[in-house]
């Protein structure tokens, strides 16, 4: 107990300056934390995949398309359960700072192969009826304030014009991370459009999604499917959804390696200057260091005075981070919701933020804490005065 | 030797001998040194800067060792000690002065004065006596909440002595107690000095460059590079103790 008081009232004898190193690690941890979870999120996607889902892409690159005649074809491979297809539509809501994804899809069997996306069966029914009708998640739905019955209208880019959906059902997601900010329409508006307008556009789909009948299959499916389609016009390349998730990440990686970099140096950086203050807060103690050796202390007992004080200021610091952590994420989730299905801070990660305090405050008090255990008497009471 | 008081001897020193090496250089500090301390002795060790007064109160208070000789504590040989050995020794059997008081900042006076008697496996409770008890000695029950800023050096130095008095050791040593105060103060630090070796029975072994401290105590050796000499600026035997 008196040992705890001592280490405490030290840690804050300095005010302005225990202060100051205590905000910085608290900043430090607070960034750790919001980069790692950005990363994560990134990540998010892949792992919410579903690894019995395959996706069959134009084997050149993801932008060319697939014919539609493939689809029956692929129905026929041994162990493929349902064939759904569809297009990246890309249209773009007001204007270009309002994204989101959306999508044309064969519908029955899109939400077929998405169980997550929970609708009612009234909404699902009305969604498939309506030629024009769509279906956003929740959240998307909550930021515009959209109700069913709504007229939403996107301006295309990659298909030119305006294009008008009915709002026919809101789904919500089956997990925290399912994505909620996205919009879904009927695959067939899309291509009886490009009928009539670009006639040589018609027919061809971005994409198409195969469920197999159990994950085992996944492997053996794709190379039957890639397999009847080698040497034609269009080759495929079939992928499971995980893989062709971490095709989009892998663009990304680069940038996600830099950030998790990133978060790790702001680690090291503050461990430096926690490091200097401490060095610099024991240097002008070891005349007290030695005075209680003196009095009969051992090195024990000043190295646990040294490092419970290092320790001290770096929880310190920590916990603040950890509890600045919780609206600095909530106030990323409001301003970039577009972007993150949910901004939320995993327990993993708070324990993380602790853990790299916890080395902040080791690091920081190894030096100081071996200089005061290892001082000698005489030595240290010659540093007074 | 002419000693004082006509007790046992308390510290015996034999031959003992301190150098530094400063690089490839090795300065002699403490050249063949013998003599005894009386249990009950308030020696004043005077003598030039760099004359290795520091060094010797060192050595006799256990924080230092020697190169050559022994020096025998209340019967204990300090020299065979280990360093573990000799900081319970020195918890059990030296109180400290310093001229800067080393009082722990963060510390309140009751809780320096405490700071000692946590290596003891005295209670919460008899600590607080003890404590109590030291501060009532020192004359300062009424400041056992002031941290040590809030004190003047004086007080400062009262609370210092009330630590290296409150686990009741045989000996105190205390290098310039008076160095760092007016005249009033230093005055009243002697006076207190005085009366632990009269009224309790401690041995205070005290370097000093101030004749008027030197003045209280009841023998005075000096240190002339190294050496003692045996001059005393005053009877060789004052009547106490006898
Ligand atoms: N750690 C050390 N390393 C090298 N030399 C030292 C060390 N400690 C003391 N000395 C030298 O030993 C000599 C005696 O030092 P000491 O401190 O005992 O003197 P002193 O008599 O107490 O002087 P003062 O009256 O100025 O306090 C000095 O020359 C000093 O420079
Ligand atoms: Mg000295």
């Amino acid at each position: 107990m008196f040992f705890l008081k001592l280490i405490i009232r030290n840690a804050f004898r300095h005010k302005l300056r225990s202060t100051l190193t205590v905000v910085g690690i608290a900043i430090a941890i607070i960034a750790f934390g919001l980069l790692s979870t950005l990363v994560g999120l990134w990540y998010h996607g892949v792992e919410a995949s579903s690894a019995s889902r395959l996706v069959t892409r134009n084997a050149i690159s993801l932008v060319f398309p697939l014919p539609l005649s493939y689809k029956d074809r692929i129905r026929q491979v041994p162990g493929v359960k349902t064939v759904s297809y569809g297009n990246w539509f890309g249209g773009i809501y007001i204007d270009e700072k309002h994204f989101f994804a959306n999508e044309a899809m064969e519908p029955k069997s899109f939400l077929e192969l998405y169980p997550e996306f929970i609708l009612t069966p009234e909404q699902r029914e009305a969604f498939i009826r309506d030629r024009k009708g769509c279906i956003v998640g929740k959240r998307l739905a909550d930021t515009y304030g959209w109700k069913i019955g709504d007229l939403i209208t996107l301006r295309g880019t990659i298909f030119p014009g305006q294009w008008e959906f009915v709002l026919r059902g809101i789904y919500r997601g089956a997990e925290k991370g399912t994505e909620e900010r996205a919009l879904f329409f009927h695959w067939d508006y899309l291509n009886e459009t490009l009928k009539k307008t670009a006639p040589r556009r018609a027919d061809q789909v971005g994409f198409y999604m195969i469920d197999v009948e159990r994950p085992e299959l996944a492997a053996e499916v794709s190379q039957a499917v890639d397999a009847i389609f080698k040497n034609s016009l269009a080759e495929t390349l079939t992928e499971t959804e995980k893989a062709f998730q971490l095709g989009f990440v892998a663009m990304t990686e680069a940038i996600l390696v830099a950030i998790q970099i990133v978060s790790y140096v702001v680690i090291v950086i503050i461990m430096v200057v926690a490091a200097n203050t401490m060095a610099m807060t024991a240097r002008e103690r070891i005349a007290e260091y030695a005075t209680m050796k003196t009095l009969g202390f051992g090195g024990w007992h000043i190295a646990g005075i040294v490092f419970g004080e290092s320790l001290v200021i770096a929880l310190s610091g920590g916990l603040l981070g950890v509890a600045l952590t919780f609206p600095a994420a909530q106030w990323i989730q409001v301003e970039l919701a577009q972007f993150f299905p949910a901004f939320t801070i995993a327990p993993h990660t708070i324990a993380l933020d602790l853990l790299a305090a916890l080395v902040v405050g080791v690091a920081a008090g190894i030096f100081p804490t071996w200089r005061g255990a290892t001082i000698g008497i005489a030595e240290g009471l010659r540093r007074i005065g | 030797m002419g000693m004082g008081n006509g007790n046992p001897p308390i510290v015996e020193i034999v031959n003992l001998s301190k150098s530094y090496r400063r690089g490839s250089q090795t300065i002699p500090v403490l050249e063949d040194i013998t003599f005894d301390i009386a249990d009950g002795e308030f020696l004043a060790l005077m003598g030039p800067s760099g004359s290795g007064k520091s060094t010797l109160l060192n050595l006799i208070a256990g924080i230092d060792k020697a190169d050559e000789g022994t020096i025998r504590v209340g019967g204990v040989d300090i020299t065979s000690l280990s360093d573990k050995e000799l900081a319970a020794w020195r918890a059990a059997n030296v109180g400290f002065i310093f001229q800067f008081y080393n009082l722990m900042p963060v510390l309140t006076a009751f809780e320096n004065v405490e700071l000692p008697l946590l290596l003891t496996g005295l209670s919460r409770s008899e600590r607080r006596e003890h404590v109590a008890l030291a501060l009532q000695v020192v004359g300062l029950s009424d400041r056992v909440d002031h941290y040590p800023a809030q004190l003047s050096g004086g007080q400062q130095q009262r609370v210092a002595i009330a630590r290296a008095v409150v686990s009741d050791p045989a000996i105190l040593v205390a290098d310039e107690p008076t160095g760092d105060l007016d005249r009033v103060s230093a005055g009243e630090i002697l006076q207190l000095m005085d009366r632990l070796v009269r009224e309790f029975g401690k041995t205070i072994i005290m370097v000093t460059h101030d004749p008027r401290a030197a003045e209280k105590a009841r023998i005075i050796r000096h240190l002339e590079k190294g050496i003692l000499t045996d001059i005393d600026g005053q009877p060789a035997s004052p009547v106490a103790g006898s």
